[in-house]
């Protein structure tokens, strides 16, 4: 078992926020994800790149419990995933939103103890103050997005799961999701962002794991995973290949 | 009787509002309503379960219920006549013949009805919800109202189309109810009857009267639709 680790310089943790080891999954007969092994120090943005059907959904699924592991293990934050004290939210690429009005949508994920005023003040920073009344799958797919972002945080979670949540957003959405990732952050929020988009991810990440066929074919620092990666497979994505 | 005239009497009872008619319209309306609340009851959460939760022989149950969806309202009704009558497993209870009889049957007939519309409205809106609550660490408590909840206009579609196909059913009540005068006449049963007997404006009347009500019924569920859809609620 080979554990890929990265501490940033400006931002050691003594605990790793990521701490998978030796992770498989197997649906069936298929192995989908091989003894992934990944330790992150970073308190920022993690980003997971690698080609489609390299294994990023699935691991980010497993990392949300939403995938029952086949063997290995997994802490995020110190804490393994069955820990009730672990927060953490997930953003999908697809926003599912109840058929309700956008406030009946946060509130139903709101914690018991949310104030109006919490639920407000985060619709402001998603620039949707004064929509909360309106059906909110009438949303544009940018407004949309955004309000499940909105409703990720409301859940006050230590870690954020971005799973391809801007790829089909407009410039201007992006531009405001990727601030309020920043701004959260700054708060202590540890992002784990699963993006095709090579220019977000020098904008964003602090670290990239990078996927190939279900395994980690490479983990480091962004500035050196973009300016001289070390892996073929990483290289040749970098470079627009088509990886098969 | 010519027509024409049958049709002028048929309209006269109905402004006049006939005492015999009021009579089988207001009986036909409290078997189906009762029929539909006890149907929805047990045909709603059968539905919803089926779609949420996983259990050995569950597509059983599943087939079994679009079987049953399918099954002829008059076979329904002799099964139980069969198990109604004197000789039968409840005939100690002297229920054939009785409206309550008809109830019963009309509960058999539209069940299966509401418990497969159901499960199909709410295993897609499963399909769609289960990653989020599961995300959101929504429980069964909470996900079932929210389930109901959002499902609410399709659903209301289910129950009327279940109303629909109680109230105008004939060939089962018939069986179990007997179309006893002033105790289990019915809309459907009455029409059948008074046509046979050449009564042709009764007959006329109630007809008139079952069409206005599957108009409504329907006319209410196309309306639904188009504001759920209109709001993206559906």
């Amino acid at each position: 078992m080979k554990t890929t680790s990265v501490t940033m310089a400006h931002k050691p943790l003594q605990t790793p926020t990521i701490d998978v080891r030796a992770l498989d999954l197997k649906l069936g007969a298929t192995q989908l994800l091989s003894d992934v092994s990944v330790q992150s120090h970073t308190s920022g943005v993690t980003m997971v790149m690698g080609a489609n059907g390299a294994g990023k959904s699935l691991f980010l699924r497993c990392l949300h419990r939403l995938l029952p592991v086949s063997s290995g293990s997994i802490r995020l934050q110190g804490k393994s995933l069955n820990d009730p004290t672990l927060k953490q939210a997930m953003v999908f690429q697809k926003p599912t939103l109840l058929r309700r009005s956008v406030m009946q949508n946060l509130a139903f994920a709101a914690p018991p103890g949310t104030s109006q005023s919490e639920i407000e003040r985060l619709l402001a920073r998603v620039n949707l103050l004064g929509r909360e009344s309106q059906p909110a799958r009438l949303l544009s797919g940018g407004e949309q997005q955004r309000l499940t972002l909105a409703r990720a945080l409301l859940t006050q979670p230590e870690l954020l799961l971005l799973d391809e949540s801007t790829a089909s957003l407009d410039p201007a959405s992006v531009v405001i999701f990727e601030e309020i990732i920043r701004d959260v952050e700054r708060e202590g929020v540890k992002s784990i962002f699963v993006s095709h988009d090579i220019g977000q991810a020098k904008r964003l990440a602090s670290d990239v794991i990078f996927l190939h066929k279900g395994r980690v074919v490479e983990h480091t620092e962004a500035t050196e995973f973009f300016n001289a990666p070390r892996s073929r497979e990483a290289q040749a994505y970098l470079a627009g290949e088509i990886l098969l | 009787m010519v027509i024409s005239e049958a049709l002028s009497e048929a309209f006269r009872l109905i402004s006049i509002g006939d005492s015999d008619l009021l009579e089988i319209l207001s009986l036909s309306m409290s078997v189906s309503a009762i029929a539909l609340l006890i149907s929805v009851a047990l045909g709603l959460p059968m539905g919803t379960l089926l779609a949420i939760q996983r259990f050995p022989g569950r597509k059983v149950v599943i087939t079994l219920i679009n079987s049953l969806m399918g099954m002829p309202p008059v076979v329904i009704g002799l099964l139980a006549y069969l198990v109604l009558s004197r000789s039968g497993p409840l005939g100690v209870l002297g229920l054939l013949y009785t409206p309550s009889a008809m109830v019963i049957v009309q509960v058999l007939l539209i069940t299966p009805i509401i418990a497969a519309l159901s499960f199909q409205v709410m295993d897609d809106l499963h399909k769609e919800y289960r990653e989020l609550f599961l995300s959101l660490n929504v429980g069964v408590a909470k996900a079932i109202p929210a389930y109901v909840w959002d499902a609410r206009y399709s659903l209301l579609t289910t129950v009327l189309a279940g109303f629909g196909r109680a109230i105008s059913e004939v060939g089962a009540v018939m069986i179990v109810g007997g179309n006893i005068d002033h105790l289990t006449r019915v809309m459907t049963t009455a029409i059948a009857l008074e046509t046979s007997r050449g009564e042709l404006a009764i007959a006329l009347a109630l007809g008139i009267v079952l069409l206005t009500i599957s108009i409504i019924v329907n006319g209410t569920v196309t309306f639904v639709k188009s504001f759920a859809q209109k709001n993206a609620f559906s």
